[in-house]
């Protein structure tokens, strides 16, 4: 079997790996990337070649005008994948966003599992994570002290709900990702039987009509630009976290403001963001499922990246189990988590 | 102890005053004796656990969760109690992973892994009432087992609101005035009543909750040491007023504060009917007579020989829990006294300020000259003569003149034409913004908040102050422009604007300040005017309001 540090190296930029001479997740312009999913932190414009879920693609078309239609730029199913330079690189789900994917390296006897971001609850706007069984386990790390238990996503949707009931005076604001976190809280609102409208902000249209096209019913959507004041009383807005509490939300009918993000569990951080509803809704794993996760997959050694690195290593370690941090830059997790 | 969780949740978010009312109102309606009880006086830090301390909690988390996880925890969520509640292990919670693993290829096996509802019969059981109780029994010994038997019934919600109970510092922004007038609110009831009962009834307050429902008679307060609710002053804006109508009297800068002496104890309560007798163990000690009086607390300055100091230096002795001796002796605290509420037994309430007057100035060699003065009746021609006198009033203490209608009884609350408030007219300075943050709720979208600073010698801008008022909407608009147009930086919620903008700014008074690079502190500041038309190199200098301190 080879020496995993001898085909793949953690850089600050990303992950490479030598045989292909191809990195994922790249922060920087790269000639071959193959990405996990579309959010910022993750995929980036600039690369020659991109790999990635058809999804993923189609999020970077809109993101960053990556040319779907040409010919390097490659998709690949779920289960699917292609191999380069003796690596047989495949894409397995990851239930974080539309698209998002583990990213599977099988050389020379030996398998690596890049996880990119996930989670493991049930979302009705991506396919559910899977366990992939390897030799070494590159994890997010986003959630990875113990305070972080993501309630039920049902508790915290019936929580918005009674919220615009108990004040049909006012609207509720909930800041969410434009890509991912909005698109899983409508599906949820719908989910919990929500029918009426909902508004969004111009950031969020085209990700939910891609969403759409994708397959999944976010049902009746409204522009706040294009709504009355008084119309969007008593009803649900969604907007990106940064226009919370700018300008733009002074065209409210006296707005709650509410956030859908995992920091949220933390009360100092949610007042520190002026919110008056925290949501506990994540796109990321848990503690518990963090720890889970590692538990089934039960690679010989993880890597840990992304957020609270000290956090799982030290779980690891309580539990015998080898693992490394990794330190990747440009990680900006605030926002989408 | 759900209902009570998720009222401290609310109110932690919640920043308006109106809404957080409405929360408690609510609450206090719908939830039973004695939990509502506890629960108010939780919030209002009326309960103490002497056994029950932030180390308890420490050493019973050692023996649940890793030392090392606990420590990276708690520098990340900041706080014990917090960090506490939501790193407590929940009893059995299975992982209810189930299927096959996918062979790297498949599809199949792939199952959300969602935590399993939590069971409903979880913290059902825990009343408020049981937790106090519990509480309250514990000793140094068995307080670790007991608050982990607690906390083991809570979820999450319920065990933060559990920690903040049993350790303190709720910091949800409820004063004892806040939690009186709703509890008025709730029961439809004069909120001064209120007032009156509330500090003669210990927690949970039954017979408050009766008399509130119309259960039982209003309570018989004989014998105790209760708050009057306190007779307050509107500013004055008639061009003058009549002496003969009018008594004058100096408004003193410290603390108002009420002295009651009743069933054999004395209390010392600040405006809002908070007692602070805690702090001020010589004032209590000296107040042995039965009477109520009406005064400002001051500390003695020997700057003014031995006279009333300057606000600044009573701030040194307000919020505290424990009083060193040497604080005692480096601010002295006394009481110039203002009127009498009550002496020997009776009532003077309903009487005229001329007759209370006459009654204090009877009284007052009753009291220790050492720890109690009486505020002296300005004894002036006119009206002009008064406002000369104010103009030249030059005693850091002053605030300004009190004109107290002679004919009018001792009334709670601000009553029409009773009572003027005259202060002295503010000192201003031009000084040029530098930082601004956002506002809470209405103004949440607006950059509202201003530091501001002088120029030093050095030529440097140096702050020396925070002013959020003063401004009238429309000039608000016009600064919340300026500020987005002018970022130079951001910082979180601050940004940092082009040091180009001359405010001028009024303030009561200004002291030194160890606490600020420039020196200073203001009290009071507000914007007066923008000066668009001043450059910001003609604002004033660091020497000038040093030359303004008192």
């Amino acid at each position: 079997m080879a020496k995993a540090k001898s085909w793949i190296e953690p850089h600050a930029s990303g992950i490479y790996v030598k045989p292909a001479d191809l990195w994922i997740d790249p922060s920087r312009p790269v000639e071959r990337a193959a990405v996990t999913h579309g959010h910022a932190d993750h995929a980036r414009s600039g690369h020659g070649s991109v790999f990635a879920t058809p999804e993923t693609l189609a999020i970077m078309a809109l993101r960053y005008g990556v040319d779907v239609e040409a010919s390097h730029n490659q998709a690949y199913e779920y289960g699917d994948g292609f191999e380069r330079g003796g690596v047989r690189f495949s894409f397995h789900p990851a239930g974080h966003v539309l698209g998002s994917a583990q990213i599977l390296m099988e050389y020379a006897g030996e398998r690596i599992v890049v996880t990119g971001d996930y989670k493991r609850r049930a979302d009705p706007t991506c396919a559910p994570f899977e366990v992939v069984p390897c030799d070494i386990f590159v994890t997010e790390a986003t959630f990875g002290l113990p305070v972080f238990r993501h309630p039920p996503t049902a508790d915290e949707i019936a929580k918005l709900i009674g919220a615009v009931r108990a004040e049909p005076d006012r609207s509720v604001l909930v800041g969410a990702y434009a890509l991912g976190k909005a698109q899983r809280v409508i599906a949820e609102l719908r989910g919990a039987g929500w029918d009426a409208p909902i508004y969004i902000h111009g950031a969020l249209e085209k990700m939910c009509q891609l969403y759409a096209v994708h397959g999944v019913d976010l049902g009746e959507l409204r522009l706040v630009s294009e709504t009355d004041k008084a119309e969007m009383a008593g009803q649900i807005v969604l907007a990106p976290p940064s226009a919370l509490n700018d300008r733009w939300s002074r065209r409210l009918p006296d707005p709650v403001t509410a956030m859908a993000s995992g920091w949220m569990r933390v009360r100092q951080r949610a007042r520190q963001r002026m919110v008056e509803l925290p949501l506990v809704i994540s796109d990321h794993a848990d503690w518990d499922e963090l720890t889970t996760t590692i538990s089934e997959v039960n690679p010989k050694e993880s890597w840990i990246t992304h957020g609270s690195e000290d956090g799982l290593l030290r779980w690891c370690e309580l539990h015998q189990r080898k693992a490394r941090a990794l330190h990747l830059v440009g990680r900006d997790l605030e926002e989408e988590a | 102890m759900k209902r009570f969780a998720a009222l401290i949740d609310r109110l932690i978010y919640t920043r308006s005053r109106n809404s957080k009312l409405a929360l408690i109102v609510d609450y206090l309606r719908h939830t039973p004796d004695p939990d509502r009880g506890w629960a108010i006086a939780a919030l209002t830090e009326s309960l103490d656990f002497p056994a029950v301390k932030a180390g308890t909690v420490r050493t019973l988390l050692a023996t649940r969760v890793d030392e090392e996880l606990f420590r990276l925890s708690r520098h990340f969520v900041g706080d014990t109690a917090e960090t506490a509640a939501l790193l407590w292990p929940e009893q059995e919670k299975p992982l209810p992973f189930r299927g096959g693993v996918g062979g790297g290829v498949s599809k199949a096996g792939a199952t959300p892994l969602d935590p399993t509802p939590t069971p409903p019969l979880k913290g059902r059981g825990l009343t408020v009432s049981e937790a106090v109780d519990a509480l309250s029994s514990a000793t140094r010994s068995d307080a670790p087992a007991i608050v982990a038997s607690l906390l083991d019934r809570l979820d999450a919600d319920g065990r933060y609101a559990l920690l903040k109970l049993a350790l303190g510092g709720m910091r949800v922004g409820v004063s004892a005035r806040l939690a009186k007038q709703a509890f008025a609110q709730a029961f439809d009831v004069p909120v001064d009543d209120v007032e009156e009962l509330w500090h003669a009834i210990p927690p949970p307050y039954a017979p408050l909750f009766a008399w509130g429902e119309g259960r039982a008679e209003r309570p018989d307060l004989a014998d105790v040491a209760f708050f009057r609710p306190f007779m307050l002053a509107h500013p004055l804006e008639e061009e003058s007023v009549d002496l003969a109508d009018y008594a004058a009297e100096w408004k003193w800068d410290g603390i108002r504060v009420q002295i009651v002496h009743g069933g054999g104890e004395t209390r010392i309560y600040s405006r809002g009917g908070e007692e602070i007798s805690g702090a001020f163990p010589e004032l209590v000690a000296a107040f042995d007579q039965d009477a109520v009086i009406d005064g400002e607390l001051l500390v003695r300055g020997e700057v003014q020989g031995g006279e009333a100091a300057s606000f600044n230096a009573l701030q040194q002795r307000l919020g505290r829990k424990v009083v060193s001796k040497k604080m005692l002796a480096d601010y002295p605290a006394f009481v110039r006294v203002y009127d009498l509420l009550a002496v020997d037994g009776n009532d003077l309430r309903g009487l005229p300020w001329t007759e209370r007057r006459r009654q204090l100035e009877a009284f007052a060699p009753r009291l220790a000259g050492s720890h109690f003065d009486l505020s002296q009746v300005i004894d002036a021609k006119n009206f002009d003569d008064l406002a000369e006198r104010r103009a030249g009033a030059r005693d850091a203490a002053i605030e300004g003149v009190m004109l107290k209608r002679r004919d009018a009884p001792y009334v709670a609350g601000r009553r029409a034409g009773l009572w003027y408030k005259w202060k002295r007219d503010p000192l201003t300075a031009d000084c040029v913004m530098m930082y601004a943050q956002r506002g809470n709720g209405r103004r949440a979208s607006f950059y509202s908040d201003y530091t501001f600073g002088c120029w030093s010698e050095a030529g440097e801008l140096l702050p020396v102050g925070k002013a959020y008022s003063g401004f009238t909407d429309e000039e608000l608009k016009w600064l919340d422009k300026f500020v987005r147009d002018n970022t130079l930086n951001r910082f979180g919620p601050v940004r940092e604007v082009e040091k180009s903008l001359v405010l001028e700014v009024a303030f009561d008074s200004i002291h030194s300040s160890k606490r600020h690079k420039s020196g200073l502190a203001m009290r009071f500041p507000r914007i007066s005017r923008i000066r668009r038309d001043k450059p910001a190199e003609e604002a004033d200098r660091i020497a000038a309001l040093q030359a303004m301190v008192t």
